[in-house]
């Protein structure tokens, strides 16, 4: 742990804007910038994300779920000081300082999180209607940003919601039922694989999510877990 | 290679526009097809040479970028069978930009009813990009639009869809019908993670391999064409040479080159300017979409700009105080008689959806009067001299929260709703949100044909990386359609013309010396970088470059202030190389040298888009020029003279680039004046 001291911090400005700063105040003095991950800076591209006093991504007492990048310094008192981490996860090694190696998720992806369908092989859009609520439940599944801080805040380093909400967002169409009951198996397979651990129901992860992906996902997860064990089409 | 039909810029100090440029022969796409508009795109594909499918695992494609347009085409060309190398800076491809996008994406689907076509849609972006733009290539993204809805729905995009069951649509600035498709306010999200999801399909599959945390720093041209990139691994930092058959560039657009924009941090030209500086031609660098309802500045420390989807202007009613006197007080202590709905007022058959240029412009007009709202910012006049000026104008809901109730309007735009409560601590359904113009989005990009070849032979670019479908301005969600027609239905079925002949061309590999030259030229720009040891910072280079490129070269154009600010540029990039300060050293996670070597480019970049700027003596779209525009203020066009794409050619730094023009033929649509009062 190193302790810095940033001067002129303003409470509209972002965390991220202050850790700019106290990199700018480094490099000035000739010493190593604090490396971090970041890119869209408006909270949805999910390469952001520290811990942030005990907390994965900060939130502290604001009651809107955000990502590092949203969380602003008027949540601060003046002089506080504010211990950041990095993501803490062995499936998710420290590349430097406060980026880490989240490319595990990438191959749970790879494992199942899909539909197949060539490019080009698509019918008419309205050929397979789709009830609003059903949907609806999709899309609170699928606003998953993958920035890893379920697992960052869960005590077994899980991703059982990130692949929760993979699974149900796919599990909820008409078009991911071909593969439903297959795709289960083989991301689970994976996830456990990269070494995440198993969910024992804790609930840490989706009270950290910036996108509140709902905990039920992993019921549903769990639900089609079981029926794929009756399934032939499940390898 | 070009012939050049005026005399080199004089040694004199330059004064006149012509001084920073000279004029080559002019240019044509020859690879749209003869005929009926209608026609021409299945004849292309018809004429096209295929590549048999048992040889396509043969040819390897080089694709840079993997937001829609790289990841779509990075899917598409590995599901038909070829080895393709798919590299991007973040460390997912689910990162890539396109991820932002909000709004929606347009598709002449007619589901509304209501007079859609794709006519309408072809000749809406015309029209938008205020004739500007190459007329075959917008049909054709009309053409396939369509496709680009069932494919996204077939991949599980959770589109927005009514209780029947079937998609909804919103309507969009600039149109009149309802075309839109769209998810929530995370359209770009939820396209992307389709894309990404196939493209990682591809990665299971073997077809693709993937190069996260890889930036691209130089491209290889052997015999005129090209056959790989270097990259440095920015977690090791090592120099990498890759080869293929063809290379893509989808590596988006280049806003940040203003500091702040809507743009994700890591956006940058470097792929496309180093492939500039090795022969293709730049089209229309100048033309930059200024987006209109984005949050203010907040201060001097502010790193990018976040956009409020245009969407919010189909219910929110934009205004100032009609008085400047009232600009301090409580917005809901201003009557309704003293407010000025300017652009109800000045636009009654738009109103509030008028262009993205128009409102942007309007929102500027309105502060430099004096009716700005929210806090004084600090800004510099052309003279240099300090100023505070309050830039900010009204976005209020009051109206549609009495018409659709407060829970009405949080289904439709809560989740912008919440991302301005946290970013600026107000609550916008209490108080009207502000918002001010932000850069945004780039027209033009690296010039290619209809087969999206640029003019150097393999090598292809796609999407916001190319000039080609949005002319002077783009409509809103034209971005996304022109990223996945790209990816999913164009390119794949124009790069088999080219990879059908690539199997003959003779094998390089990295003793090469076009190789070896390309290998060794990023190693020295890098210890070049680190060897300055200067005393300013990589940020405040980029944040000065910004203030000029804002001042200048941003809303509003002339002639003298453009001069001026090629001539700060020079110095600024003078200074840069005395001056900057870049720690650490090649072969670590190195951020600071990340982000030095993207503002040596920017700042090339910045001197040709106000060379650009200068020589298109015309206001169009994004570009407005104070000295062309009509009584009334708005964007005069002079088709007579400047009905083409300006295509440049780079012939070194700080020298006089060379013009090719490419004229611009209007066969099926009439060019007239914009008008959307």
């Amino acid at each position: 742990m190193v302790t810095y001291q940033v001067q002129d911090v303003s409470p509209d400005m972002s965390f991220l804007e202050m850790l700019d700063l106290l990199n700018e105040d480094l490099t000035i003095k000739g010493e190593e910038p604090v490396a971090f991950d970041h890119d869209c800076r408006e909270g949805i591209c999910g390469m952001c994300g520290v811990v942030i006093n005990g907390t994965a991504h900060g939130r502290g007492e604001s009651p809107v779920p955000t990502t590092t990048c949203q969380l602003h310094m008027r949540s601060f008192e003046d002089g506080a000081t504010i211990d950041v981490e990095p993501w803490r996860a062995g499936p998710f090694p420290v590349i430097k300082d406060l980026a880490v190696d989240r490319s595990a998720f990438d191959r749970i992806i790879q494992a199942g999180g899909f539909i197949s369908a060539n490019t080009g092989a698509a019918p008419e859009a309205h050929a397979a209607p789709v009830g609003k609520l059903q949907a609806d439940r999709a899309f609170d599944a699928a606003t998953c940003i993958g920035c890893g801080a379920c697992v960052a805040a869960c005590p077994n380093s899980s991703a059982m919601l990130f692949t929760a909400a993979k699974i149900t967002h796919l599990a909820m169409l008409p078009q991911g039922q071909p593969e439903r009951y297959s795709r289960i198996k083989t991301m689970i397979a994976v996830h456990d694989e990269e070494g995440f651990g198993g969910c024992t129901n804790i609930g840490e992860c989706a009270e950290v999510c910036p996108k509140q992906i709902p905990f039920d996902t992993i019921s549903q997860l769990n639900r089609d877990l079981i029926a794929s064990l009756f399934k032939k089409d499940g390898k | 290679m070009t012939t050049t039909t005026k005399p080199a810029a004089p040694t004199t100090a330059k004064t006149a526009s012509t001084d920073f440029f000279e004029v080559g022969a002019d240019i044509k796409d020859a690879k749209a097809p003869a005929g009926a508009i209608e026609q021409k795109w299945s004849k292309r594909k018809f004429e096209a040479k295929l590549v048999n499918p048992s040889n396509r695992r043969k040819l390897t494609v080089i694709i840079v970028g993997t937001g829609l347009a790289g990841g779509a085409a990075a899917a598409s060309l590995g599901e038909a069978g070829y080895n393709v190398l798919n590299f991007c800076y973040q460390d997912s491809p689910r990162r890539a930009h396109s991820i932002a996008a909000q709004g929606g994406i347009n598709a002449a689907k007619n589901y509304r009813n209501d007079n859609d076509s794709t006519f309408r849609l072809f000749y809406d972006t015309v029209k938008g990009g205020d004739y500007r733009a190459r007329e075959t290539n917008v049909y054709r993204l009309a053409e396939v639009s369509a496709n680009i809805i069932d494919q996204c729905v077939a991949q599980g995009v959770p589109f927005a869809r009514e209780y029947g069951g079937l998609l909804d649509n919103r309507s969009f600035g600039g149109v009149q019908v309802q075309r839109t498709f769209y998810a929530r306010g995370q359209t770009g999200q939820q396209l992307l993670i389709g894309a990404y999801q196939a493209l990682e399909r591809q990665v299971a599959a073997g077809t693709v391999k993937m190069h996260t945390r890889h930036e691209m720093l130089e491209i290889i041209i052997v015999d005129g064409r090209a056959r790989g990139i270097i990259t440095r691994d920015m977690v090791t930092g090592a120099i990498e040479t890759h080869f293929a058959d063809a290379v893509v560039l989808a590596t988006g657009g280049y806003g940040n080159v203003f500091f702040l924009s809507t743009n994700a941090m890591g956006c940058n030209v470097t792929a496309n300017w180093r492939a500039h500086r090795k022969g293709a031609y730049f089209g229309n660098p100048c033309y930059t979409q200024i987006h209109p309802t984005c949050i203010p500045v907040h201060g001097e420390t502010q790193s990018k700009l976040t956009l409020m989807s245009e969407s919010l202007r189909n219910d929110g009613r934009i205004w100032v105080p009609k008085n400047a006197a009232d600009c301090e007080k409580d917005p809901r202590q201003i009557a309704e008689a003293d407010r000025d709905y300017y652009l109800e007022r000045i636009y009654p058959a738009f109103g509030n959806l008028v262009p993205r240029d128009i409102a942007s412009r309007q929102a500027k007009n309105m502060c430099d009067e004096g009716r700005g709202v929210g806090p004084a910012v600090k800004e510099f006049d052309e003279n240099g001299n300090e100023r505070f000026v309050r830039r900010g104008v009204y976005l209020d809901f009051a109206e549609a929260i009495g018409r659709l109730t407060k829970e009405g309007v949080a289904s439709r735009y809560g989740n912008l709703f919440d991302m301005y409560a946290q970013i600026t601590g107000e609550d916008p359904y209490e108080t009207p949100m502000r918002i001010y113009p932000a850069v945004h989005y780039t027209m033009g990009g690296l010039w290619v044909d209809y087969d999206l070849s640029s003019n150097v032979p393999g090598l292809y670019v796609t999407g916001e990386a190319n000039f080609s479908d949005h002319g002077a301005n783009r409509l809103g969600a034209s971005a996304l359609m022109q990223g996945l027609a790209d990816g999913y239905f164009v390119l794949p079925n124009t790069i088999n013309d080219y990879l059908a002949g690539a199997s003959a061309l003779p094998k390089v590999d990295a003793s090469h010396p076009a190789a070896v030259e390309a290998l060794d030229s990023v190693k020295d720009r890098i210890a070049k970088l680190l060897a300055v040891n200067g005393n300013r910072t990589v940020d405040s280079f980029h944040k000065e470059l910004g203030n000029i490129m804002w001042e200048y070269c941003g809303m509003y154009r002339t002639e003298a202030g453009l001069i001026k600010a090629i001539g700060l540029i020079q110095k600024l990039r003078e200074s840069f190389w005395k001056d900057v300060k870049v720690s650490g050293v090649n072969e670590d996670f190195n951020q600071t040298l990340e982000r030095a070597g993207r503002v040596v480019d920017f700042m090339e970049l910045g001197e040709l888009m106000c060379v650009d700027a200068l020589h298109r003596r015309e206001s169009c779209g994004g570009h407005f020029r104070a000295e062309s525009q009509t009584e009334d203020g708005e964007a005069l066009r002079h088709d007579d003279e400047y009905a083409y794409v300006a295509a440049w050619e780079y012939t070194g730094t700080a020298q006089a680039p060379i013009l090719h023009k490419e004229p611009l033929e209007y066969e099926f649509i009439e060019l007239k004046q914009r008008s959307y009062k």
